[in-house]
């Protein structure tokens, strides 16, 4: 039964996440639109993912703490999804705007 | 067989960067959140590839499923009304390329690259013992009972949180205009702008145009 682990190494599976992560980090520090910004951070998170499913599979494939441990990543991904949109709904009520730019009262 | 699980990695590679690529490049933020949904989906069969069954069906249903819809839905609750003629990036975007390339091709290729990584040796003879779903069951019942808990409250607060973020009272709601009252109230900024040396007659024109007709 061939697997994986024989036909893929695994620093390239190591380099994709490290790829992904380094592009939702751009993202998250290039773009303008705070909804923007939660796109690459949502691709940060799912960098992390695949690094978590990826030592799970090549270095303990019998303890289920790997994949325990993205399922958790995924729930706070979730919620954090959810209140980040909240926020930039709130955001957009009380400026009619979602740029970050111009949300600086707190600029000193 | 290893040549088609290997090619099957790389075009799941190619097509999860490239996507990720379009979602952080794209003008049109709709389009920024397509791509990232065809990036999750990339995401998901990668896991389906390094056999985490589970892990590849809880991604459709959360990400695909559930995150992408709550970022269309906020897309569209926020658009502006200029929409995608908007400068998208920062001014100084060229700063926030060089970290995550310098963080990419200094720090992670190297290390992954060098590091001697101890792989289990390959059992010979029988497959190896891979746990699955019902392994992750029992073990959300037994030593992950308490952070399985926790991880329900968080859910239980987060969804308590955006509600009251989010909410407004039912007298400070605004009106949201109709599509047939943007595209008129467009067109009469666009006429003020036109006929900008006499304002008088500009501003009270429209206005009386728009009185008549609703």
């Amino acid at each position: 039964m061939p697997s994986m682990t024989e036909a893929v190494p695994l620093p390239w599976v190591l380099t994709l996440a490290g790829a992904l992560f380094c592009i939702g980090l751009f993202g998250a520090l290039s773009r303008r639109n705070t909804v923007g910004i939660l796109l690459g951070i949502e691709l940060m998170l799912n960098a992390v993912n695949i690094n978590l499913v990826a030592f799970w599979r090549y270095l303990e494939p019998n303890v289920v703490a790997g994949q325990t441990f993205a399922l958790f990543v995924i729930t706070v991904a979730a919620a954090e999804a959810a209140i980040g949109l909240a926020m930039i709904i709130a955001i957009y009520r009380a400026r009619q705007t979602v740029n970050a730019d111009e949300v600086d009262s707190l600029r000193g | 067989m290893n040549t088609l699980i290997t090619i099957l990695f790389l075009v799941f590679a190619v097509f999860i960067l490239v996507a990720a690529i379009m979602t952080v490049t794209v003008k049109n933020i709709v389009h920024a959140a397509l791509w990232l949904i065809s990036s999750f989906f990339g995401v998901g069969a990668l896991y389906l590839l390094m056999e985490a069954e589970f892990l590849g069906v809880v991604q459709v249903l959360i990400y695909v499923g559930a995150v992408s819809i709550l970022i269309l839905f906020a897309i569209m609750l926020t658009r502006d009304l200029e929409g995608s003629q908007n400068r998208q990036l920062t001014p100084r975007w060229w700063i926030a390329l060089i970290v995550p390339a310098a963080l990419f091709g200094i720090l992670i290729v190297p290390t992954v690259m060098t590091h001697a990584w101890q792989l289990p040796p390959l059992p010979a003879g029988q497959p190896p013992t891979i746990s699955g779903a019902q392994q992750i069951g029992t073990a959300f019942i037994r030593e992950y009972l308490l952070p399985f808990e926790v991880a329900a409250i968080l859910l239980l607060v987060a969804m308590i949180g955006a509600i009251v973020v989010a909410f407004e009272e039912r007298e400070q709601r605004r009106r949201v205009l109709t599509l047939a009252e943007q595209v008129r109230l467009r067109r009469q900024q666009q006429q003020q702008v036109a006929t900008l040396p006499e304002p008088a007659v500009s501003t009270v024109q429209p206005s009386e145009a728009t009185g008549s007709e609703t």
